[in-house]
């Protein structure tokens, strides 16, 4: 029932909202005139190097390139709960990209999510972040894009709920949640996590129409999936996050006192080992700060490894273990001895649910090609779903001391059908 | 002692629960299709079908496959009366050194039974977990295109 109260307070702001967005005129803003595409020797060369690296900040390249597609082309299909979005294509093609568009163009759909014609872009474009970027940073990024090889690529359709296919509900979205503007702080770190990073986009809990709770930030949230774990006080790591570990992390995408990147974060360090070291370490500082006063932080957490206990509750998941994750997994074997960290160290056995172990048991780590990175099988097609469920609850009896997971055959069913949640 | 079905057939050993299956088909049962590799899950010379998905038999403790089919090469055929696949691989000349080819016929006869009509890039996709030293893949991927064909389909080209 409150659910179902909630669900009606939404849907009767957003009504009020759209109101207020024709009301204002907010709802069809104008085009920006299309201009001849610039030449690429019109950019200052420098510019165009500082944009590369925003861009590899910004992750643009995550969302803007489809898998086995050209740089930037868009076309890859994101998931959400509101619907599959396309992303589009934002290399300088006049016809199907962004070749046309003037820098005061690029600057508002950056600032205000509005296209050069004047449609609203939708917030899986994370413009409610990119606002609080600098003229100084979206020029460079501008710089960067306009000198990129075109390519002619038109994104396909969006398949979204209703009423979303009505892109003025977005007008109403943003008069709700669109806080435009600089940020005031002379924290690089946090400049950069809240702006161009936009971390929170993943890592912050959204409410009913998909905005991020700013209350609530950095407190953990669901993203294609995965459990994004929270960066903040709330964070389920099982030891201390130092700033020089946070930067080995986003950096390489492998921490020896925690554990590798999966899923999304995996993308994620792919693009930062490509930006700027000291934009990096300030991301790093940033978050080492924000978990300063987690659990782990605060004390030196008890690692157990508590083999004789969790194989008495779970005869079945140790068997398993010993003959399919031992080889890599236990003390003495070859992978701890090249200084692995152990199961213990890693944040997915400490989180409220399975969701990310299962992941990793059933998909396994897959370094992209031609880069060096932690490489685990994937198990998804070895174990049925009673298995995985017996791995699991084995592996959080015997690493953690932490309550049991519940309804872990559900999260099994969840990783299996590739709910996004 | 674990009940296994191997090719249709039902073994009962004595073995522990954790052994690999690999070792428990080379050694047990002497199907020697099968290669040990890596034995780490990276290199797939260890391929074998569980429930009709190919797994790394290296990594796959018996104790989790009572009431599972399995299947190897030794079961696609004789080498009289090959399966189309492997009489694909051969009629390819698909091997060099061989260690990788068993594997690489199973994760094919895999991906070839749920779906004879596969693109390019998803038998290239498929076939990735797959490791071959020689060299040999231009004919490995000849050998999949007509294996496509003597099972009622092709290989499609990738949409660019």
């Amino acid at each position: 029932m409150l659910i179902r109260i909630r669900w009606l307070l939404a849907a009767v702001g957003l009504v009020l909202a759209v109101v207020a967005a024709v009301a204002t005129g907010k709802a069809w803003p104008g085009a920006i005139a299309e201009v001849p595409p610039p030449a690429p020797g019109s950019f200052d060369k420098a510019l165009v190097g500082r944009g590369e690296g925003l861009a590899h900040l910004g992750n643009c390249s995550t969302c803007h390139t489809a898998d086995g597609g050209q740089p930037l082309a868009g076309g890859k299909a994101l998931k959400t709960p509101f619907g599959t979005i396309f992303a589009t294509n934002i290399t300088p093609d006049p016809k199907t990209g962004i070749g046309r568009w003037s820098r005061e163009a690029f600057f508002r759909s950056m600032r205000e999510g509005l296209s050069r014609d004047g449609h609203h872009l939708y917030p899986a474009f994370p413009y409610d972040h990119f606002t609080h970027l600098t003229d100084s940073d979206l020029d460079a990024l501008y710089a960067f894009l306009m000198t990129r090889p075109p390519v002619v690529a038109q994104a396909p359709e969006n398949e979204l709920i209703w009423p979303l296919q009505y892109r003025a509900a977005v007008a109403a979205w943003n008069l709700l949640y669109l806080q435009q503007g600089p940020m005031g702080s002379a924290d690089r770190g946090q400049y950069l996590a809240e702006g161009l990073s936009h971390c929170g986009s993943c890592h912050t809990p959204r409410n009913k129409l998909g905005a991020e709770i700013v209350d609530r930030r950095y407190g953990g949230a669901w993203t294609q999936g995965w459990y994004a774990p929270p960066l903040n006080v709330h964070s389920p790591a099982a030891r201390p996050w130092t700033p020089e570990d946070l930067f080995v992390y986003l950096r390489s995408g492998f921490s020896a006192n925690h554990a590798a990147a999966a899923g999304p974060m995996s993308e994620v360090t792919r693009e930062l080992a490509e930006a700027p070291e000291e934009d990096v370490r300030a991301l790093a500082a940033y978050f080492a700060q924000q978990m300063s006063a987690a659990p782990a932080a605060k004390e030196a957490a008890s690692l157990p490894d508590r083999s004789g206990p969790a194989g008495q509750a779970h005869p079945e998941g140790a068997v398993l273990f010993a003959g399919a994750c031992a080889n890599c997994h236990e003390a003495g074997a070859g992978m701890m001895l090249q200084g692995r960290p152990p199961l213990s160290w890693g944040t997915p056995l400490h989180e409220e649910t399975p969701h990310n172990t299962l992941h990793v048991i059933v998909e396994g780590l897959h370094p992209a090609p031609g880069i060096a990175g932690p490489t685990m099988p994937a198990f998804g097609n070895d174990f049925t779903d009673a298995q995985l469920t017996e791995i699991a609850a084995y592996l959080r009896a015997r690493y953690t001391d932490l309550p049991p997971w519940q309804d872990i055959p559900k999260a099994v069913a969840d990783v299996r059908k590739g709910s996004i949640r | 002692m674990i009940t296994l079905t191997v090719n249709g057939t039902t073994h009962t050993l004595d073995v522990d629960p954790e052994t690999p299956l690999l070792y428990a088909l080379r050694n047990d049962l002497a199907l020697n299709g099968a290669k040990f590799g890596c034995g780490l899950g990276q290199c797939g010379a260890c391929t074998v079908l569980i429930d009709d998905r190919p797994a790394f038999s290296c990594l796959v403790p018996i104790a989790s496959l009572v009431g599972r089919k399995i299947r190897t090469i030794e079961g696609l055929g004789t080498a009289e009366q090959p399966g189309a696949v492997p009489a694909a691989f051969e009629a390819e000349q698909a091997a060099q050194c061989g260690y990788c080819i068993a594997g690489m016929i199973m994760r094919t006869q895999a991906l070839l039974e749920r779906n004879n009509r596969p693109t390019e890039a998803e038998v290239r996709s498929q076939l990735a977990p797959n490791l071959c030293r020689c060299g040999t893949h231009m004919r490995i991927l000849r050998a999949v295109r007509r294996a496509a064909v003597a099972m009622g389909g092709g290989v499609q080209e990738s949409s660019p």
